[in-house]
């Protein structure tokens, strides 16, 4: 549904994106993740044809962005970065503006704007011009607009930026609810957004792609992934962590104390499940345990491992 | 079509969400009155014709009409709906010539405002209401040429202030090219047929022609190609910032 391919953006000496390909299906919901300036914005701006890329293209339902930029454009639902909306205007009046310039009238107008403001809650700020709402209602308010038209291809950027968690929940449980008969993306900086409401995670780091997969791949990537950490008293800690450190599956350990207790940490060679034998070797030693558990991995750690931070970026781009 | 009628819509109704449209309205009338009956002495001059009210406006223009267009796409690009506005299904030209018609049919409200000074000479005397009619055209006709250059400036910025400063100057140099001031600095060295060119680039002498109440289809052409040209080269820079 959406087909990225070659995609290639410079501004001046600078290449924010630089030869990304990407292929969308329908039913899936992609999270755009990378550090900010790694160019998840410029790549969308593209997608919905307000950049002209300098090589490449987007294709949205077969349609090219750039060669017929129109019909690529009514099959897009497009939340551009920062959620922009016409201040002076109350969301209605918005929303009457968006159904008209794509070519929604009457009944169905109103029908396609009943339900955006339904499922984005916005029934109560209906009439306040838009200038005077709050940050979560303007974000959501971009996300009106953007699904306005039930498009079947999505593309928002942050779309949950700004918001409170029960706002958060709502937008990814709309998010969810839509992803049956779309292909959606949205970047975001929140990795538990991913791990909520993704089926595939693509990271990108100046401009190309470093890591594409489901979030429970990326996770498996993770130095945590099949990690196991015991709470226990916190006499037993060293012994613990000694015997442990023993254990033929276990690659390192690690300890510390935490509240009158500690927690060691074994991490898996290779990352396999570790955890029957380290509650096998706790019930042999005897520990006393309080709590035991693995874990599937940190997609933070993944992030960080696998992108570059901003100021090493644009002390190399100077150079 | 419906997408220029949805485009105009929206932005005619912005000037009016704002104390804008009302301040400058009143500003505007203000002024007009000021300037006719005060510096152009209307009712010394015992003259029933609007001749005086017109000579003005040309002038008047040069500053209300940036105003008006200064903030057509600055305002945009400023808030981020540029983005918005140019990722709609809506092809560039509509949006381009929406914006610009809701300008013009505004400035439209505001010259239409004046007609009490058009029932004042008519309560006075008997003017020849032909040429009253024609001017005011003429009026609306030259207004819409400041404004194509006004929009087309203020494409290039997001920054209001530049674009009103730049289309002052641009349209003080349209308004004036006939006169003196810019003809003496060509004729000592350009050839005759670049001076007359300058020359007939003049606002101010299309402007007077219509005022005389002698519409020539010439000066209708070259008010009317003004704004396609203005209109076509805002569509060239809206496109070219795309490139980045």
């Amino acid at each position: 549904m959406l087909e990225i391919a070659g995609l290639t953006k410079r501004f001046g000496p600078i290449t924010a994106v630089a030869g990304l390909d990407l292929t969308v299906r329908k039913g899936e919901v992609l999270g755009f993740l990378g550090p900010n300036g790694a160019g998840k914005s410029t790549t969308m701006k593209m997608a919905a044809g307000f950049l002209a890329p300098d090589a490449g293209s987007a294709r949205i339902c077969g349609h090219d962005v750039e060669a017929d930029t129109l019909a690529a454009q009514r099959n897009l639902g497009y939340l551009p970065e920062g959620a922009p909306a016409y201040p002076d205007m109350t969301p209605r009046q918005f929303l009457r503006f968006v159904a008209e310039v794509r070519g929604l009238s009457g009944d169905s107008a109103t029908a396609a704007i009943s339900s955006a403001v339904g499922n984005t809650e916005l029934d109560p700020v209906l009439d306040q011009p838009i200038d005077t709402l709050s940050k979560g209602f303007k974000r959501r308010v971009g996300v009106a607009q953007a699904i306005l038209h039930n498009p079947p291809v999505l593309i928002m950027d942050e779309p949950t930026d700004g918001l409170d968690p029960n706002q958060k929940h709502a937008v990814r449980e709309l998010i969810r609810a839509m992803s049956r008969d779309k292909a959606i993306v949205i970047s975001t900086h929140l990795l538990e957004e991913v791990e909520a409401v993704c089926t595939r995670a693509v990271i990108i780091d100046r401009g190309r792609i470093v890591a594409d997969g489901t979030p429970a791949e990326l996770l498996a990537r993770s130095r945590h992934h099949n990690a196991v950490t015991l709470q226990l008293a916190a006499a037993d800690a060293e012994r613990a962590a000694a015997a442990l450190t023993t254990l033929p599956s276990v690659a390192s350990v690690e300890h510390g104390p935490k509240n009158g207790t500690a927690s060691v940490t074994a991490f898996s060679k290779d990352r396999a499940v570790l955890i029957d034998d380290v509650i096998g070797l706790a019930s042999r030693e005897g520990w006393d345990v309080k709590e035991v558990y693995a874990e599937p991995g940190r997609l933070d750690e993944v992030f960080r491992s696998l992108t570059t931070h901003d100021a090493t970026r644009a002390r190399e781009s100077r150079a | 079509m419906s997408s220029v009628w949805a485009i105009f819509k929206r932005e005619f109704a912005a000037y009016f969400a704002t104390p804008l449209a009302y301040v400058f309205i009143v500003i505007f009338l203000f002024t007009m009155g000021a300037f006719t009956f005060y510096i152009g002495r209307f009712y010394e001059t015992n003259m029933a014709s609007l001749e005086i009210f017109f000579s003005y406006q040309p002038w008047l223009y040069l500053f209300f009409i940036p105003a008006i267009a200064m903030r057509l796409w600055a305002e945009e690009r400023r808030t981020g709906t540029m983005e918005l506005l140019l990722t709609l299904p809506v092809p560039l030209w509509a949006t381009v010539v929406g914006k610009f018609l809701a300008a013009w049919a505004f400035t439209g409200v505001a010259l239409a405002l004046t007609f009490p000074i058009w029932i004042t000479v008519n309560y006075l005397g008997h003017p020849d209401n032909g040429v009253i009619v024609a001017s005011y055209l003429g009026s609306l006709l030259m207004a819409g040429a400041y404004l194509a250059i006004g929009a087309c400036i203020s494409a290039t910025t997001k920054n209001q202030v530049i674009a009103f400063v730049v289309s002052v100057v641009v349209c003080f140099l349209f308004t004036i090219s006939g006169a003196p001031l810019v003809i003496d600095f060509f004729q000592a060295w350009a050839p005759f047929a670049l001076v007359s060119a300058i020359s007939s680039f003049s606002f101010l002498t299309h402007f007077l022609a219509i005022t005389q109440g002698v519409i020539d289809l010439r000066d209708l052409i070259f008010f009317f190609s003004l704004i396609t040209l203005f209109l076509a080269a805002n569509i060239v820079l809206v496109d070219l910032k795309r490139v980045g």
